[in-house]
């Protein structure tokens, strides 16, 4: 049995005009200690699926399907039980260290207070627990920092004490969104290099969101792209990397910026933008923008298997690298 | 939020205010422990005296001491600003911070009657109140509180509901936090200066809506001292001695300034975007 299986979970916004579907049909599974990386841009739904299985949905949208955590599914829990596994099994680190911690309280009480919540602690045994931690993430001189306040911590040590919220606990199940995404490069590369060391270490699997290809390629095992509130493709990191089937995978690494681009190429752009989701076609949602869409792609592609564990959605892939 | 370096010439309304809120609360408490006459001892043989180095602020019908008298009814006040300050900013806030917690039909709920109560002009409820329980101090504090909650379940659902919208919060609940713990240790600490900054001009408020009821003859009953009262009575010796009404009066609107301009000070500092924006 997978840590996590995800079973077409969709996720619908109740508006004046009907509901509109903001995630369709997504199904994916994460083994114990895997590291699964979601890649896709702003709006194709991958943030609403993470908050979908931490169960912290915004107001007024729905989640239907089945998110099932070690056997339990949890789009049927209650809040308590929700409360319970939150910050204990399953954990969440935010893309915004800047505005994540709360403003009036000490990084090390923050950190603390998981550890008071979930594992029933004293105050002061952790408050060294929370120092430890702070130290572990990495951050200098960590039982005097414990005492600072958030705003005295720059962006990295701030989201270094995120993680070490999230992992106070040492969940079986961390979902990073955006995770490095706010931070200078330099930063993020230690923070990536953290979060690897730390999941190997307490075997936790990584759920890993992000649109920074770079990412993804050096921390998840597999990645699925999503667009447009579906997993267009999914697959073993290399093989989704080097035989990119669907047209917007394809696009997607067309436009990262590399050193041969600076050579006089020019770096391609997906054309268009990413269309509202009421706009949305039927049958690929990339259809509009994508370089090979014909009438067909109106109806549903079918899931085209290109490696073993590698699939896409797409009508064209064998004209795919 | 008060820096060390603070330059308090740059905050004039938060100096003046905090110089004569202080100066107020020194009287209050020397009134405590001495007045320069008793405030019940009646003397009709000097009555109606004009200020005079024995009495600073002369003497009224009964040969009462008027600054002795201000200096009581002072205490007055401060109680009833306390106590119907603290009525509605405890049930205030909890309703607010509950309604913004649970939103849906109970947020409706609570705020209907936040409604209903803010549709009365404050002093009229006020009246109905002591109206239908019977005059005196007690009731009077009590009404004045009442209709202060809405002020600030009000205050304290809006800017609870922008603190549930941060992402600490979310964060907060990512980590397992349920709803009454982010409010006890997310949401009241970040609205806890406002509340404050509004707690002021209410203190003020509930200050003036006292001596409204006591001019009216349903707050505080005699012998006990009160500004309001002591404008009621001067009512009547208008012609013979004017400054028996002056006295009063000045005190009321020195303390209400003092409450105002402190309250100012405290928005401004607390947020500067917020400036003269009155809730």
């Amino acid at each position: 049995m997978s840590l996590l299986e995800v079973d077409r979970l969709s996720i619908g916004l109740a508006g004046e005009a009907g509901t509109i579907r903001l995630v369709r049909e997504v199904s994916f599974a994460i083994e114990r200690g895997e590291t699964l990386g979601i890649v896709g841009e702003s709006g194709s739904g991958k943030s609403l699926t993470a908050l979908a299985i931490m169960g912290l949905l915004p107001r007024g949208a729905i989640a239907s399907g089945r998110v099932v955590f070690d056997g339990e599914n949890l789009l049927a829990a209650g809040e308590s039980r929700l409360c319970a596994l939150r910050g204990d099994r399953i954990a969440m680190v935010f893309q915004e260290p800047m505005t994540s911690l709360n403003p009036v309280h000490r990084i090390g009480d923050q950190v603390a207070e998981s550890l008071r919540l979930h594992r029933g602690m004293a105050r002061g045994q952790a408050f060294r627990e929370a120092a430890a931690l702070l130290d572990r993430v990495g951050i200098p001189q960590a039982a005097s920092r414990a005492l600072a306040y958030p705003h005295e911590l720059s962006g990295g040590q701030r989201q270094r004490a995120m993680i070490a919220i999230a992992l106070a606990c040492r969940p079986a199940l961390l979902i990073a969104d955006e995770p490095t995404s706010a931070l200078d490069v330099t930063v993020q590369a230690q923070i990536v290099r953290l979060l690897r060391d730390l999941a190997d270490e307490i075997g936790m699997a990584l759920l890993l969101i992000s649109h920074d290809l770079g990412v993804i390629g050096l921390l998840a095992d597999r990645v699925q792209v999503m667009y447009g509130g579906r997993i267009v493709e999914a697959g073993a990191t290399k093989d989704v990397f080097r035989h990119r089937a669907h047209p917007y995978t394809q696009g997607l690494f067309a436009a990262v910026p590399t050193r041969a681009a600076r050579k006089g190429r020019r770096l391609v752009a997906i054309p268009g933008a990413v269309p509202k989701p009421e706009q949305l076609p039927p049958g690929c949602p990339f259809y509009g923008r994508c370089p090979k869409g014909v009438e067909r792609c109106l109806s549903e592609p079918p899931a085209v298997a290109i490696g073993e564990r590698h699939h896409a959605h797409c009508f064209f892939t064998d004209a795919a690298p | 939020m008060i820096a060390a370096g603070f330059a308090w010439r740059r905050h004039p309304p938060l100096v003046i205010g905090g110089v004569l809120t202080l100066a107020l609360i020194a009287i209050a408490a020397l009134s405590l422990v001495w007045t320069p006459y008793p405030v019940t001892e009646l003397a009709i043989a000097r009555r109606l005296q004009s200020p005079s180095a024995a009495h600073w602020l002369g003497t009224d019908q009964f040969g009462r001491d008027v600054l002795s008298m201000l200096m009581a009814g002072s205490r007055n006040s401060f109680a009833v600003g306390f106590v119907a300050v603290g009525i509605g900013l405890v049930c205030g806030t909890t309703l607010g911070a509950f309604a913004a917690a649970r939103r849906g039909w109970i947020d409706d709920a609570v705020m209907r009657l936040a409604d209903f109560t803010f549709a009365f002009p404050a002093v009229i409820s006020a009246i109905m109140i002591t109206a239908l329980a019977g005059p005196g101090a007690i009731n009077a504090i009590v009404a004045i509180g009442i209709f202060t909650i809405p002020v600030f379940a009000r205050l304290a659902r809006g800017a609870a509901l922008q603190v549930w919208s941060r992402e600490f919060v979310l964060a907060a609940r990512a980590a397992g936090k349920g709803a009454p713990r982010i409010t006890l240790e997310h949401v009241l600490p970040n609205i806890a200066g406002l509340l404050v900054v509004q707690a002021t001009i209410q203190f003020a408020l509930a200050i003036l809506a006292e001596a409204g009821l006591s001019y009216l003859g349903l707050g505080a009953q005699p012998p006990q001292a009160s500004w309001g009262k002591m404008l009621y009575e001067a009512q009547t010796f208008m012609q013979r001695a004017p400054l028996l009404a002056i006295f009063p009066g000045a005190a009321i609107a020195v303390a209400v300034l003092a409450f105002n301009l402190l309250g100012d000070g405290l928005r401004d500092l607390v947020d500067p975007r917020l400036r003269r924006a009155r809730a």
